[in-house]
């Protein structure tokens, strides 16, 4: 079911602001940035940290976002979005939208205290984290958001262990817990959802936060022309979660009822490749754990994804 | 229509040409990306059926709307083949790339 924030696919606008970077081919991140943009439009103030975005979109003299972009402090993100909304103020702009697209590592490890500000001030910006779970631009090393059992280059596979040995960081929730006025989860594998809560935060009044799932073929190791593919099985196994948070309540967006065997998403990417039964039970009885919290308290209404 | 273009890109040659601050002109292309690409994806025009998932789901923004249907930019289009996994009218095929091609 749409609402009055959905928008089609045909009537996107044809600009494109993010063009011409240098991301791997079949890059998440990169598409979840390209559609926003498109969505917020020309009258747009972005913010890059350090990161793999702001490494791909700024290599002078090869400047890929049409807008006016800035790359902050890798933990400052939310800071300069602060400052810019401000600025806007102070200068009487009109019809404008502030945005910051922060990595996982940005956004839940180093970046979270600038968010918390921002969030407690509710400062009229828009956060979106896009997460491909490891610090990307440096080489595959775990953040918080990195799930159980993930290979990175810190949390090695075979004799030295089994990968990442802590769970994701629930970031969606812990920025609900603020309060924020909106505040999402979404995905590059459910465009149109993804569109629906750009275009909702872009008609925020006080912060707003999307969390978007962007997977990245080089760290997770699997064919770039299966993004997609991975993004919506990760939703089919319960995994990942379309959700949003406003007027002091969670709603789910979509419920895979029963969800498919957890191997078929794992298997298809080799930074899973070595987990054995054990583990995955593990993963199996956390997400069974979050999907009985999410069924008993969160409304649910089923959309258009 | 707001998009950024490869421009000749003048070598600064005294202090003067360089940009003040860290600074730039935004939208400001010099280098294209064909050359990422091992495969190439060709659409067949006759089976395409104008639904825009190719042009929704390329990361690089390679595919532009022609009329009703879509075109491919093999300027920037890296060949990463997500748009032909996602065409249900299976109308995009990717084709290995000759060899030698940039060289
Ligand atoms: C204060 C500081 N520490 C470390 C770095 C090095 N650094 C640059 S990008 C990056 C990784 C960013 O990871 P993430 O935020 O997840 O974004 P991704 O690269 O995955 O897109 C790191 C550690 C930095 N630029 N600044
Ligand atoms: S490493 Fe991953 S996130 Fe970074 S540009 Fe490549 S595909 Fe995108
Ligand atoms: S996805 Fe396929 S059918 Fe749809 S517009 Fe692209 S080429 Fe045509
Ligand atoms: S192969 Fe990848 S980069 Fe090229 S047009 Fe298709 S989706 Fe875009
Ligand atoms: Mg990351």
């Amino acid at each position: 079911m749409g609402d009055e924030y959905s928008i089609k696919i045909r009537d996107l606008t044809d600009d494109e602001y993010f063009f011409g970077h240098k991301a791997c081919g079949g890059c998440g991140g990169s598409l979840a940035v390209r559609l926003s943009l498109k969505v917020l439009g020309p009258r747009t103030f972005a913010v890059l940290p350090a990161g793999c975005m702001s490494a791909v979109g700024f290599i002078f003299p090869q400047m890929a976002f049409a807008i006016n972009a800035m790359i902050s402090t890798f933990p400052g993100t939310a800071s300069m979005l602060s400052g810019i909304a401000a600025g806007a103020k102070a200068l009487g702009l009109r019809d404008y939208a502030v945005v910051g697209f922060a990595g996982d590592g940005g956004t839940a490890d180093i970046g979270l205290q600038a968010l918390s500000g921002a969030i407690d001030r509710n400062d009229r910006i828009i956060y979106i984290c896009y997460d491909n779970e490891a610090y990307m631009n440096t080489g595959i090393q775990k953040s918080s958001l990195t799930p159980l059992g993930a290979r990175t280059t810190t949390t090695p596979a075979g004799s030295k262990g089994t990968g990442s040995r802590t769970t994701k960081k629930n970031m969606f929730e812990i920025v609900a817990a603020h309060g924020i006025p909106y505040a999402a989860t979404a995905s590059v594998g459910f465009i149109p959802d993804l569109l629906r809560k750009v275009n909702k935060a872009k008609q925020t009044a006080g912060t707003s936060y999307i969390h978007v799932f962007a997977p990245c073929p080089t760290g997770w190791e699997y064919e770039p022309s299966a993004s997609l593919q991975i993004s919506r099985l990760a939703v089919a196994s319960g995994l990942w979660y379309l959700a949003e948070y406003e007027n002091d309540g969670f709603s789910l967006n979509h419920d895979p009822g029963e969800f498919i065997p957890l191997r078929d998403y794992l298997s298809a990417q080799g930074r899973f490749k070595h987990l054995g039964e054990e583990e995955i039970r593990i993963i199996e009885r956390n997400r069974d754990e979050k999907w009985k919290k999410i069924r008993r308290d969160w409304k649910h209404e089923e959309r258009t994804l | 229509m707001i998009k950024p273009k490869i421009q000749r890109y003048k070598q600064p040659r005294t202090i003067s040409e360089y940009p003040v601050g860290p600074s730039f002109q935004a939208g400001h292309l010099v280098f294209t990306n064909s050359n990422y690409r091992t495969f190439k994806p060709i659409i067949d025009i006759t089976l395409c059926v104008g639904c825009l998932a190719c042009y929704a789901t390329c990361p690089d923004g390679a595919l532009f709307r022609r009329g009703k249907k879509v075109s491919i930019d093999y300027d920037f289009c890296k060949g990463c083949g997500i748009c032909a996994s996602e065409c249900k009218a299976k109308a995009i095929a990717m084709k290995k790339e000759e060899p030698g091609r940039n060289e």
